[in-house]
């Protein structure tokens, strides 16, 4: 080792920056970066690919004096339980600092990718009209845009390869935004807009699909009918990945014959998602592709009901990646578990949000996955109940689990058999998947759980945890037990000041620390923040629960903290406190 | 018949008010309830945002007990909406004298012909009966009751199933109703149309 780095450091810098071309992972360029000055200083040069997991975990002069040759920019924003309508819309995430800096620095900016951030339209035009190279937008449950901003990228962003809009809350203004790329535009290679809500022009589509040769995967929205559809397959036969938009039609009608016909020579397809309106009788036309995919996406297809499921899951040999919902039920997954023994990743969403009383699925689906897929390696599974045999069967069968993720549709049922908390099931989980990164927990859970978390769980990185536990013990075994983890999320639990100060250091070697509706006090989160600098403690203090001068005694309901090297944001609303 | 009656307020308890729907003004009251019942199944407030916690709160009838936990099942509130526009296609169907509803998701049908045969299917004593030309009526072959499908539009005004374009009727239909044909003249005492319904008894 020692004779190796005596040589490297023979080599000119050209030959270091030839060989970090080569690491494209950020985990790697920050190991690199770490290992002597002139290390750090030719990787800083090379880096063009900069992923940020935390907006605010540093500010974008800051990363521009880093890396200067930037050309693509991951950014994520709000904290995960935003998702759930845990975080208040207007608490911050905002684009537009970065793509200003950056337009502002002369930065040959081609890609931007971001999750749970605020995009405003001003931002779209902006970026739309400051980087010439521009070719990939990738927004990811994003809000704050409407298609007008959309129209902003489509006009000018001349060499535009990709625009992803993956589950984005967008104000449709019924404009033409897609109307907007010119005749000159042939370079696209991907477009998703399925979670927008309005209509574009079909014909508008239609030529934009034909002069795109290069087009590979196409995402429709549910206003787009199926005959646009057909006539668009007929255009892009090259496709790997479609999501269809309405797929409705008369089954006996010339259309439909010739959708099937049009699909039929799709035959690179290995993605299939979409089917929010659908008339089951025109599904067979997809089952010819159905033997290529890899990838099937019908979590958003309540109108598929079991049966028709199963068949169309029984032609689907090497998917690898299935998400669906529970309608499902234990049977149909069972054909899965014996159709798809290529299955890698499986998400089983709940159909019955509204308590219309529609299917669940139990741990017997679980249990026949397991046993049936041996390459499975990452599950979200939402259920109606579960047991500790049955977890414990699981972790038996498949000790590959990179991600293990259980929600029971009760937050608190125990084991549906024994009645017992279901601790010794997670337990057999976290022991047996040595590998596991990511665990979310559910159902009535003690303190039992959380010790096995921190004994076994080496490699854990996020962790989510809700109505769970008894006391700080819980919470004091994951601090002192998981060295990796990144990411904790925490929602009504009893875990409270001890647990939170115990080891305040922690803090800064994990991205962030989320806790709501659990026993935390004001005067704790008051004392982490003075103990710790590099640490920003927001409290979101909504509907004025915490008066002006607040007592130290009393509890918060919202506490986020996340290690930064830039103090206290300055663009946090009223509500939130940075203490 | 008493057990019928029984059942009938068990399994919903706005039954016996859609049967005064054909009286004027008395209708206020029952179909406020009415509408609470359905908006209780698919309830659009629910989860939208963080101010609708508040509104939990003040609905009138408690909400299912998964509803009563903020952000539970942790499904991502683009999902919840999604769906939510997907599921409102699913109507309540009643059967005058039957003593539950049925659901059904008109958004799998693609014409009346369609509807008529899941009515047919979901109601296993009721038969088609293609009687006169361009009217199809539903009957109870065991003891020859003729039913009518009524639909109550977005308005709140109950009409017959059947002369507007599939897709209008999908668009307004909020609930589905099989009346006996006797009860039809009840509701529908200002029209004078008496084709079929004198001579069965109800």
């Amino acid at each position: 080792m020692c004779l190796f780095q005596c040589m490297m450091n023979y080599f000119p810098e050209e030959v270091l920056d030839h060989v970090f071309d080569f690491l494209s992972s950020h985990r790697d360029r920050n190991a690199v970066s770490l290992v002597c000055k002139s290390w750090y200083s030719v990787e800083r040069f090379s880096r063009e690919k900069v992923f940020i997991g935390n907006c605010y975990a540093v500010n974008p002069e800051r990363v521009l004096a880093r890396f200067p040759r930037i050309r693509s920019l991951t950014l994520k924003g709000k904290p995960h339980f935003a998702d759930f309508n845990l975080v208040p819309h207007d608490w911050g995430g905002h684009v537009y600092p970065w793509i200003e800096a950056m337009a502002k620095n002369g930065i040959n900016l081609e890609e931007l990718r971001l999750k749970r951030m605020v995009v405003s339209d001003e931002s779209l035009e902006l970026l739309a009209k400051s980087f010439p190279n521009f070719k990939s937008l990738v927004l990811v449950s994003c809000e704050g845009f409407t298609t007008d901003g959309l129209a902003a990228i489509a006009s000018n962003c001349r060499y535009l390869r990709e625009l992803d809009l993956q589950e984005n809350d967008v104000d449709d203004r019924k404009g033409q935004w897609l109307s907007c790329f010119p005749e000159s535009c042939t370079s696209l290679v991907s477009l998703n807009f399925a979670c927008l809500k309005g209509e574009v022009n079909m014909a508008a589509l239609e030529r934009l699909v034909a002069r795109c040769r290069n087009l590979r995967s196409l995402r429709l929205n549910h206003a787009v009918p199926l005959d646009s559809l057909q006539k668009i397959l007929v255009q892009a036969p090259q496709l790997t990945d479609l999501g269809t938009g309405s797929y409705v039609h008369e089954p006996d009608s010339e259309t439909y014959i010739k959708l099937k016909n049009a699909i039929q020579k799709c035959t690179s397809i290995r993605s299939l998602s979409g089917f929010l309106d659908v008339h089951v009788q025109c599904l067979p036309a997809i089952y010819p592709i159905c033997t290529n995919l890899t990838s099937l996406n019908l979590s958003y297809a309540p109108g598929i009901y079991s049966n028709e499921l199963m068949k169309l899951i029984s032609h689907c040999m090497k998917i690898e990646r299935l998400w669906i919902l529970d309608t499902i039920g234990d049977t149909g997954l069972g054909v899965v578990a014996s159709t798809c023994k290529e299955l890698q990743e499986l998400r089983v969403f709940p159909s019955d949000l509204y308590g219309v009383g529609n299917a669940a699925v139990t741990e017997e689906g679980l249990v026949a996955i397991s046993a049936g897929c041996p390459k499975l390696n990452s599950i979200l599974y939402f259920c109606q109940q579960m047991t500790n045999a049955a977890l414990i069967t699981v972790a038996k069968n498949c000790p590959n689990f990179i991600r293990f993720r259980l929600c029971t549709l009760n937050p608190t049922i125990p084991d549906a058999v024994t009645n017992l908390p279901l601790d010794e099931g997670f337990g057999a989980i976290v022991k047996s998947c040595k590998g596991l990164k990511r665990l979310s927990v559910s159902g009535l859970l003690t303190d039992q759980v959380f010790l096995y978390i921190g004994m076994y769980a080496e490699h854990l990185e996020m962790l989510s945890i809700a109505f769970a536990g008894d006391s700080d013990k819980g919470m004091l075994y994951v601090l002192n037990g998981c060295k990796k983890l990144k990411k904790l999320e925490i929602r009504d639990s009893p875990f409270g000041n001890v647990a939170l100060l115990a080891d305040i250091g922690k803090y800064e070697t994990m991205r962030s620390l989320w806790m709501s509706s659990c026993e935390v006090t004001y005067g704790a989160c008051k004392s982490l923040a003075e103990k710790m600098p590099r640490l920003n403690v927001e409290i979101i203090n909504e509907g004025d629960q915490i008066e002006a001068s607040p007592d130290a005694r009393q509890r918060v309901e919202k506490m986020y903290l996340y290690r930064t090297l830039v103090g206290p944001r300055r663009d946090a609303p009223d509500y939130v406190w940075t203490l | 018949m008493s057990l019928n009656n029984q059942l009938e307020s068990e399994y919903s308890g706005s039954l016996k008010t859609e049967l005064t729907l054909g009286l004027p003004g008395g209708a206020q009251a029952p179909k406020s309830a009415v509408k609470r019942g359905f908006s209780d199944t698919v309830d659009l407030n629910l989860y939208t945002n963080s101010e609708d916690e508040v509104n939990v709160a003040t609905h009138t009838q408690p909400p299912p007990a998964k509803g009563q936990v903020v952000g539970w099942p942790p499904v991502r509130s683009y999902m919840k909406k999604k769906m939510m526009t997907v599921n409102c296609k699913y109507v309540k169907v009643a059967v005058d004298g039957a003593p539950y509803l049925r659901k059904l998701d008109l958004q799998i049908y693609t014409s009346y012909k369609e509807l008529l045969v899941a009515f047919q299917n979901m109601f296993t004593c009721l038969t088609i009966c293609n009687v006169i030309a361009n009217e199809s009526k539903i009957v109870d072959i065991s003891n020859g009751t003729e039913y009518l499908p009524a639909y109550e539009d977005k308005d709140g005004d109950w009409m017959l199933v059947g002369d507007v374009p599939w897709n209008m009727f999908v668009e307004s239909c909020k609930r589905l109703r099989l009346i006996k044909s006797c009860e039809k003249l009840k509701l529908m005492k200002s029209s004078a149309s008496l084709e079929t319904s004198s001579s069965t008894s109800c």
